[in-house]
C-alpha cells in the first residue's frame, strides 16, 4: 500500500512567542514531511528552534500560525483534551532530563502512560515488563530510578514510551545527559527500535555523532530548515 | 481509573508523612472537639434526666422572677413567697406536700476545719418532698421548728470535711455567730451531672434560718410533691392561679413567678449544655476554615513541587481533568484523614470526659457521620483552587521545571 498521507505533515508552520518588539519567531515558516518508519535527526545551534519543532510535533505547544497533519488530522483545530489524546495514544516522549517519576519503581514509571490508556493492571504490568524488556531492563524492574544509572534511567525512559505503542518516539536530546559509551548505548536502542519494529523516531541533538544513526538529518538555523538530507547510515 | 487515583493519593500522603499530619491537625482539632462535646453532652443530658428523675417524677418547683426558664434565672425582681403562700399552695388538693425553703451560701466551722456549703432553711416536709433519707440522727422535733432552735442536719460531704471520722451527731457547728447542734447527717447521693455536688449543704429550721441567717421571713423557693395519679399540668395550673391570685396579678400581666415540673427542670439543666455545645459548634467552624486553608496551604506547595510530575503526565496524555482529579482527591483524602483521626480522638475525649464527670459514654452516629461529609467537604472547597492551578499548567513549561 502506497503511503499517500505521510504520517506528519508540517505546512509553512510559524511558532511566535511575544509581542511588539519583543517578538520573537521560534520557527519561521517551516514545511516538513516524515513518513512512517523514518528515523529523523533535526540538528542546529541553540535557539534555532529545532526543541520547538519538536514540541509542535509532539502537540505540547500549538503553533501560531501553518497547518499540521497528524495522520491527515489537522492538529491545529484541536483542544488541549483532545491534543492530551493524541499524545495519549499516538505519541512516545523520551527528553534529555529522563524526566521519571522519583521514589516510583521503573515499572510504574512504564505503567504510567498504560494508567492513563486506561489499561487493566494485569495488562499493564505486562505491556511494561515487554517494554522493559526491549530495552534491557526487565531485571531492574523494581528498582527506583535513584538506584539506576543515567543510561539506565534513560532506557527506562525509552521504555515508558514504547510501552503506549506510540506511532512516534520523539526524544529531545536522549543523550544530553550521557558520556560517549552510554550515548552509544541509547543511540543502539533508538536505532534497533527503529530498524527492527519499523517505529517512527524524531530526535533532537546537538551531537552529530549521534545524529548518524538516524537515516535523515534536518538542520535548523534561525526558525527554518536550512538542509534536509539522508544520514550516511541511510546511504 | 479512580482507584489509581486513589493509591495514588494515599502514596503522595504518606511520603510526607509528617507534613500531611501537621496539615491535618486543624480539622483533628475541629472534628475531635464536636464528637467529644456532643458524646458527653449527650451523656450528661441522659444524666440529667436520671437525676432529676431520682427527685421524683411528681416534684414540682415553685420560684418568684421571671424568665428563669430562658436562662436570664431570677433576673426580674419579684417579691418572695412567704409561709402562707406555701400553705395556701399545700390546701390545693392535688398538691401532696409542700415545703418552704431558703438558701444562702455560708461558711460551717467545727473546731480547726472550716467549709463553705449551702445553708437551707427548712423543715420537715423538705424531707419527705426532695426524697432525703436520714443515714443517722433524726429529723428535726416540732419544738424545734416552732421555736427555731440552732440545731441542723448536714449532708454527707459537709459531715466529710468537717469531722473527718468522728460521729458528729450531737457536735456543734458554727455558722456565723450561731452556735448549731447537728441533730442528723442525711444519706449520700453522690455527683450530679455537672459535678455538683449534691451532699453539700446544711439544712436548719426555716425559724432559724431567718432568724439567725436570713434576718427576714422570706420564702425562696417552695417544693411541692403533686399526689400520685394526680395530673401535673393539671396541678401546675392551679398553683399558678394561685398565686396570680395571691400575688394580685391582673388579668393579662404576666406571671412574676415560675412554676416548673421536673421535665422543665431537665429541660434548662439540658439547655446548658445545649449552649456549650452550639458554642463548641463555632470554635469547630473556625478550626475547619483554619485547617481548610492549611490543607490549600500545602496542596498549592505540593502542586509546585510537582510541577515536573504533572508536565510528565501531561507528556503520556493525561488530561486537565484528570490531573486535576488527582490532586482534588489528594486533598480529600488529606481532609478525611483528618476528620478520621478526628473522629477516633474525639471519641477518646468524650469516653475519657464521660468517665471523668461520671456520666453514660454515648457515641452519636450521625455526628460521626456528619464529621466525615464536613471533612469531605472541607477537602472539596479547599482542594479544588491548587488542583485547578495543577490542572492549568502547561506541558513544556512544567517538564523544563527545576
Amino acid at each position: 500500500m502506497a503511503e499517500a498521507t505521510p504520517l506528519i505533515d508540517l505546512q509553512g508552520i510559524w511558532r511566535t512567542y511575544g509581542q511588539g518588539d519583543a517578538t520573537v519567531h521560534a520557527l519561521a515558516g517551516i514545511d516538513l514531511r516524515i513518513d512512517r518508519g523514518d528515523f529523523v535527526a533535526i540538528m542546529g545551534p541553540s535557539g534555532s528552534g529545532k526543541s520547538t519543532a519538536m514540541n509542535v510535533i509532539g502537540c505540547l505547544d500549538v503553533p501560531t500560525s501553518g497547518a499540521y497533519f497528524f495522520e491527515g488530522v489537522d492538529v491545529a483545530g484541536l483542544t488541549r483534551d483532545q491534543l492530551a489524546l493524541l499524545r495519549r495514544h499516538y505519541l512516545g516522549f523520551v527528553f534529555q532530563g529522563y524526566n521519571l517519576l522519583a521514589r516510583t519503581s521503573a515499572l510504574r514509571n512504564v505503567e504510567l502512560p498504560l494508567i492513563y490508556k486506561g489499561l487493566p493492571r494485569a495488562e499493564r504490568v505486562e505491556a511494561a515488563y515487554r517494554a522493559l524488556e526491549k530495552v534491557g531492563l526487565a531485571n531492574r524492574a523494581h528498582h527506583d530510578p535513584s538506584e539506576l544509572s543515567g543510561g539506565q534511567q534513560q532506557r527506562v525512559a525509552i521504555a515508558r514510551a514504547l510501552a503506549g505503542k506510540p506511532d512516534v518516539m520523539l526524544a529531545d536530546e536522549p543523550t544530553g545527559n550521557l558520556d560517549t559509551a552510554r550515548s552509544v548505548e541509547i543511540m543502539e536502542v533508538l536505532a534497533r527500535l527503529n530498524d527492527e519494529d519499523g517505529l517512527t523516531i524524531i530526535m533532537v541533538t546537538h551531537e552529530e555523532d549521534m545524529a548518524m544513526y538516524a537515516r535523515r538529518l534536518i538542520w535548523m538555523v534561525d526558525g527554518k530548515i536550512v538542509r534536509d538530507e539522508p544520514t550516511r547510515q541511510a546511504a | 481509573m479512580l482507584w489509581e487515583t486513589l493509591v495514588l493519593a494515599v502514596q503522595a500522603i504518606l511520603r510526607n508523612a509528617v507534613r500531611s499530619l501537621l496539615t491535618v491537625l486543624g480539622i483533628v482539632i475541629g472534628v475531635a472537639a464536636v464528637i467529644a462535646m456532643v458524646t458527653v453532652g449527650q451523656g450528661s443530658a441522659d444524666q440529667v434526666t436520671a437525676d432529676v428523675e431520682k427527685l421524683g417524677s411528681n416534684a414540682v418547683l415553685i420560684m418568684p422572677g421571671q424568665d428563669a426558664m430562658r436562662g436570664g434565672s431570677f433576673g426580674v425582681p419579684a417579691a418572695a413567697f412567704t409561709l402562707k403562700d406555701n400553705d395556701a399552695v399545700e390546701e390545693i388538693s392535688a398538691v401532696q406536700v409542700a415545703a418552704p425553703i431558703n438558701q444562702t451560701r455560708e461558711r460551717a466551722v467545727f473546731g480547726n476545719e472550716n467549709w463553705r456549703t449551702d445553708i437551707t432553711g427548712a423543715d420537715n416536709r423538705y424531707f419527705e418532698a426532695a426524697q432525703w433519707e436520714l443515714a443517722s440522727g433524726r429529723l428535726f422535733e416540732d419544738g424545734e421548728l416552732k421555736s427555731g432552735r440552732p440545731v441542723c442536719i448536714i449532708g454527707e460531704t459537709v459531715r466529710a470535711e468537717l469531722f473527718g471520722e468522728s460521729n458528729p451527731v450531737g457536735e456543734k457547728i458554727r455558722i456565723r455567730t450561731m452556735s448549731c447542734e447537728v441533730i442528723g447527717v442525711t444519706q449520700s447521693k453522690g455527683a450530679s451531672t455537672f459535678g455538683s455536688d449534691q451532699d453539700d449543704f446544711v439544712i436548719m429550721p426555716l425559724k432559724t434560718f431567718f432568724r439567725r441567717i436570713a434576718g427576714n421571713t422570706d420564702v425562696g423557693i417552695i417544693f411541692a410533691s403533686i399526689r400520685d395519679g394526680a395530673s401535673i399540668p393539671k396541678a401546675m395550673d392551679d398553683i399558678s392561679a394561685l398565686m396570680r391570685e395571691r400575688r394580685r396579678i391582673s388579668l393579662g400581666d404576666e406571671d412574676d413567678f415560675e412554676v416548673m415540673d421536673m421535665e422543665q427542670l431537665t429541660t434548662m439543666l439540658t439547655s446548658i449544655t445545649g449552649i456549650l455545645t452550639s458554642l463548641l459548634a463555632g470554635v469547630a467552624a473556625i478550626s475547619l476554615l483554619v485547617g481548610g486553608i492549611g490543607i490549600m496551604n500545602i496542596m498549592l506547595v505540593s502542586v509546585t513541587e510537582r510541577t515536573r510530575e504533572i508536565g510528565i503526565r501531561l507528556a503520556v496524555g493525561a488530561q486537565a481533568s484528570q490531573v486535576l482529579m488527582q490532586f482534588l482527591v489528594e486533598a480529600i483524602v488529606l481532609s478525611l484523614l483528618g476528620g478520621l483521626l478526628g473522629i477516633v480522638l474525639g471519641l477518646g475525649i468524650g469516653l475519657a470526659g464521660a468517665h471523668y464527670l461520671n456520666v453514660p459514654f454515648q457515641p452519636q452516629l450521625w455526628v460521626v457521620l456528619l464529621a466525615f461529609g464536613f471533612s469531605a467537604a472541607v477537602g472539596v472547597v479547599f482542594g479544588i483552587f491548587p488542583a485547578q492551578r495543577a490542572a492549568r499548567m502547561n506541558p513544556i513549561e512544567s517538564l523544563r521545571h527545576e
